[in-house]
């Protein structure tokens, strides 16, 4: 079953350090990689594992330490060293030009040519195809990048990597924009891989895929090295306590609890998308007080402009949504925000959530500003938002304790506890979140978490946004499954299987 | 103690005004290499224009006077680029406020109590019409302000040649309007200069006397002034909060409930209205009158690149724009003194902008710089 050569290692990284100024992302890390293996970097957002991979991918130039490549040692000074001695590096964000076809994007700075420098694109095509095939990746080298879906614009980069000869493959949380079925793709084309001898380091913070794909598993946690270890020989469990450095608890911890009266109801609603075709298709919905109303269903079945429609931020074609009995479509951001006390986390929190360029405190106050004891009379209470803002870092825990930092200079879990803190520390009647544990690790996931179910307790209505299946199902005390616009089921939370979901998302029907 | 001071002096050199400092040196370096290569000996310039600025108590007084014009308008641009626009319009709105201004001080007969602030108040007020209607635009119609202000200031130059040509406000065939009444100047002193007592008085005091010799004017406060409101208006009220979080996110300030495009047209009608209170104190303290123009006189576009130099801050403005009128005017010198081209200031303006645009650069040279020290 195993495709490892334990003969041959391929990546040997010998304590490692990276500084940034006074900062240490990497603390004397060690990292072995065989042939046809692959390894696992785990670690909590900001614990340094991309800055790792960057020191391996050439991006980065390790402050002390050594790497040796097939036994050899090197000295990678930038990305093209990198690729000649076989390494490729898939980024979470692609580096694809839309407008080019894939064999444009995958020959680009490497064009075959003919004589006299012309292009000789259609042999290039037929080793994309060559590589395609060999690797089960199923992609047409004349497809256009901006008509094909993420998974397939994913594929492309590894095959560009493979394309220059990549032996050894960084894929930087590759799962993070993928739906559940392409994720399965990933998973077999990464065993082809192995399969022909190429060694593959993931990043990943979820552990089921771990378990499901990677051989071995190095944890590195606040820039340390902590353990590698078999994935085999460990539960999540595990893993999880080895990242976290604690005990973490999967499990939502939330009584059963009577749902309330109803409070946010909406009828026949449509909205439409930026294109201007209809992605809410008549959509029914809900929400009482004391519940949490979990949306399941995957991405891009009009859960965002649902969300924009609640938030004032997108217009309503027809329909109508009523707070209380109180028709209040068509409202405006701050109307809904101030008057009818909704409160959103959004689902792109960097841009919708926060503006990056103020500090922890500006961004607390996003809502508020305007309001006492914030300000009076249009003049800034600046002693009063950083006193405030010094309680919501105490209280919720955002680290750093200081309210004076940009919030770009926060790692992505202490972003989301700024949004939190920001939003239900006004005490909303209804509380909206979108993804809200979005790249997040499973100590900030569990923090989250226990955030909305606080919200529940405390008798108010949550209405949870998530293309994670599992997240909607722990947290959820309904589940309304939205399909092309439209909800197609409701289920109790407690009675029902993964399967049956996963059908109406897919949408087949009960 | 000293690690503090340590890191301040980092926080100084590898932060913005560092950058500053840096790329005010390599622009007046470029500009010594240029001297040189023009035959010309680069100390001699720098240390005649140095003289230009500061032997006289006149010549700092006309340095004050260049940079007043340049701190507003700078303080117009920065203001709008806080707020995330790019207000080219800077030209356009000085030139209807100048108008507005040349008009208020010679139509009104009112005691100058009245008449300045009246002046500056409607020259401020269709100057901020003239950045407003770029504002509404874009927030109406998503027209981006650099290409509807371009236009603005095109209109705004015709229509100042053509109030000119009008017979009740300019006399035919001169291409200059009539002069502002005298209620309307904001020079100082300038009855009593001219007076027996007054001439008696410069010949005896050196000093003050050489200073009221320059067209002298109470401008040059009124700019520190709006440099102070600036700042206040940005970093203490609910307003500027506003107009910055529209600023570095739109999406997260609409998302938070602010009103994304109100927020750019009042922007627009701060910043315009600012460079139209530039035009007003340019009329009623130094030319008195607006005159036929062939072409921009850009004090709208100088404002841009005092904005930069400035950090588009209030205070940088403020000393932006006296390095501006300093090299403007001092600058001037070397052509008198040594037969050297002027061009060689504008070069050297024109490096610092460059050097300024171009952070990851000094960055780079500092970082450098560094590790030398060290090692």
């Amino acid at each position: 079953m195993t495709t490892i050569d334990f003969s041959q290692k391929v990546v040997e990284m010998i304590d490692v350090v990276k500084k940034f100024g006074d900062f240490v992302a990497n603390d004397r890390i060690n990292l072995t990689v065989h042939k046809g293996e692959v390894h696992s970097l785990l670690g909590e957002n900001g614990a340094g594992k991309t800055t790792l991979v960057n020191c391996l991918y050439g991006l980065y130039h390790p402050t002390e330490g050594r790497i040796r490549v097939n036994g050899k040692e090197v000295d990678i000074s930038d990305p093209n060293v990198a690729i000649q001695l076989g390494i490729g590096m898939v980024h979470q964000h692609f580096m694809l030009v839309e407008p080019f076809t894939v064999t444009q994007n995958i020959i680009l700075g490497q064009e075959t040519t003919k004589m006299m420098g012309i292009l000789d694109l259609a042999s290039a095509e037929k080793r994309v195809a060559e590589i395609s095939d060999r690797y089960g990746l199923t992609i047409n080298p004349q497809d256009k990048i901006e008509d094909i879906s993420v998974g397939s614009q994913q594929r492309v980069e590894i095959l560009k990597a493979l394309y220059r000869g990549a032996e050894i493959l960084i894929l930087d949380e590759p799962t993070a924009v993928l739906t559940p079925h392409e994720i399965k793709e990933l998973v077999a084309i990464i065993r082809n891989l192995t399969k022909e001898g190429k060694s593959i380091i993931i990043i990943t913070h979820k552990l089921h895929e771990i378990k499901q794909v990677a051989d071995y598993c190095t944890i590195i946690r606040r820039g340390k090295f902590i353990d590698t270890v078999e994935v085999d020989k460990v539960s999540e469990q595990d893993l999880a306590s080895m990242m976290v450095g604690r005990e973490v608890s999967f499990a939502v911890d939330k009584e059963e609890q009577e749902k309330g009266e109803e409070i946010l109801t909406v009828k026949d609603l449509v909205v439409k998308d930026n294109r201007g075709l209809t992605a809410v298709d008549g959509l029914d919905l809900s929400l009482h007080k004391g519940e949490i109303l979990g949306i399941a269903g995957v991405d891009g079945n009009g859960q965002s402009e649902l969300v924009e429609a609640l938030t004032g931020l997108r217009k309503v074609t027809s329909g109508s949504i009523t707070l209380r009995g109180k028709e209040i479509t068509g409202s405006d951001p701050k109307t809904v925000i101030n008057t009818w006390n909704i409160r959103t986390i959004p689902e792109d929190r960097q841009k919708r959530g926060l503006v990056m360029e103020f500090d922890v405190a500006e961004n607390l106050i996003l809502e508020t500003y305007h309001a006492n004891p914030f300000s009076s009379g249009g003049v800034l209470n600046h002693e009063k938002i950083y006193d405030w803002a010094d309680d919501c870092t105490e209280n919720f825990d955002i680290r750093p304790q200081n309210p004076y930092l940009m919030a770009k200079a926060l790692s992505g879990g202490n972003q989301q506890k700024v949004i939190i803190a920001r939003e239900v520390s006004n005490d909303p009647e209804v509380l909206i979140a979108s993804q809200p544990t979005r790249g997040l690790d499973v100590g900030a996931i569990e923090y989250v978490h226990t955030a909305l179910v606080n919200q529940r307790d405390r008798g108010k209505a949550v209405l949870l946004i998530s293309f994670e299946l599992d997240e909607v199902m722990n947290v959820s005390d309904r589940i309304a499954v939205i399909f092309e616009g439209k909800i197609v089921g409701i289920v109790d939370a407690l009675s029902v299987d993964e399967n049956e979901i996963g059908l109406m998302m897919a949408g087949g029907t009960r | 103690m000293k690690v503090d001071k340590e890191a301040l002096k980092t926080k100084f050199l590898k932060g913005s005004w560092g950058i500053l400092l840096i790329s005010n040196l390599l622009g007046f370096l470029l500009g010594a290499v240029i001297l040189l290569l023009a035959g010309f000996n680069p100390l001699e310039a720098y240390w005649v224009i140095l003289k230009g600025i500061f032997s006289r108590p006149k010549y700092v007084s006309y340095v004050i006077i260049y940079a007043t014009p340049l701190i507003i308008t700078g303080l117009s641009v920065a203001f709008a680029l806080r707020t995330g626009l790019f207000n080219i319009g800077a030209e356009g709105q000085y030139i209807v406020g100048a108008i507005m201004a040349a008009a208020a001080g010679y139509f009104f007969h009112l005691p100058l109590i009245l008449h300045v602030p009246l002046a500056i108040g409607l020259a401020m007020i269709a100057g901020a019409i003239w950045g407003g209607l770029a504002g509404y635009i874009k927030a109406r119609f998503g027209v981006h302000e650099v290409i509807s202000t371009i236009m603005l200031n095109w209109i705004a130059l015709y229509l100042s040649n053509f109030v000119i040509t009008l017979k009740a406000f300019a006399a035919q065939g001169t291409g200059k309007t009539f002069p502002i009444q005298a209620t309307a100047r904001i020079n100082i002193l300038s009855d009593w200069k001219i007076s027996e007592a007054g001439i008696e008085f410069i010949r005896s005091h050196k000093m003050l006397g050489d200073v009221l010799k320059s067209p002298i004017n109470v401008g040059f406060i009124f700019a520190i002034l709006l440099a102070i409101l600036v700042w206040y208006v940005l970093n203490k009220t609910t307003l500027g909060y506003e107009l910055r979080a529209v600023g570095f996110n739109p999406h997260a300030a609409e998302a938070g409930g602010i009103n994304v495009k109100k927020s750019m047209v009042i922007s627009m009608l701060f910043s315009g209205g600012l460079a139209g209170a530039a035009g007003a104190f340019q009329v009623l303290g130094v030319s008195h009158r607006i005159a036929k123009l062939a072409t921009m006189e850009g004090y709208g576009f100088d404002g841009i690149a005092v904005s930069l130099i400035g950090n588009n801050t209030g205070a940088g403005s403020v000393f932006a724009g006296l390095l501006f009128g300093g090299l403007k005017y001092g600058g001037s010198k070397i052509q008198d003194v040594m037969q050297a081209p002027t061009e060689v200031i504008n070069i050297m303006i024109g490096t610092i902008i460059l050097f300024v645009a171009m952070p990851k650069l000094i960055r780079l040279i500092l970082t450098l710089l560094e590790r030398r020290t060290k090692s």
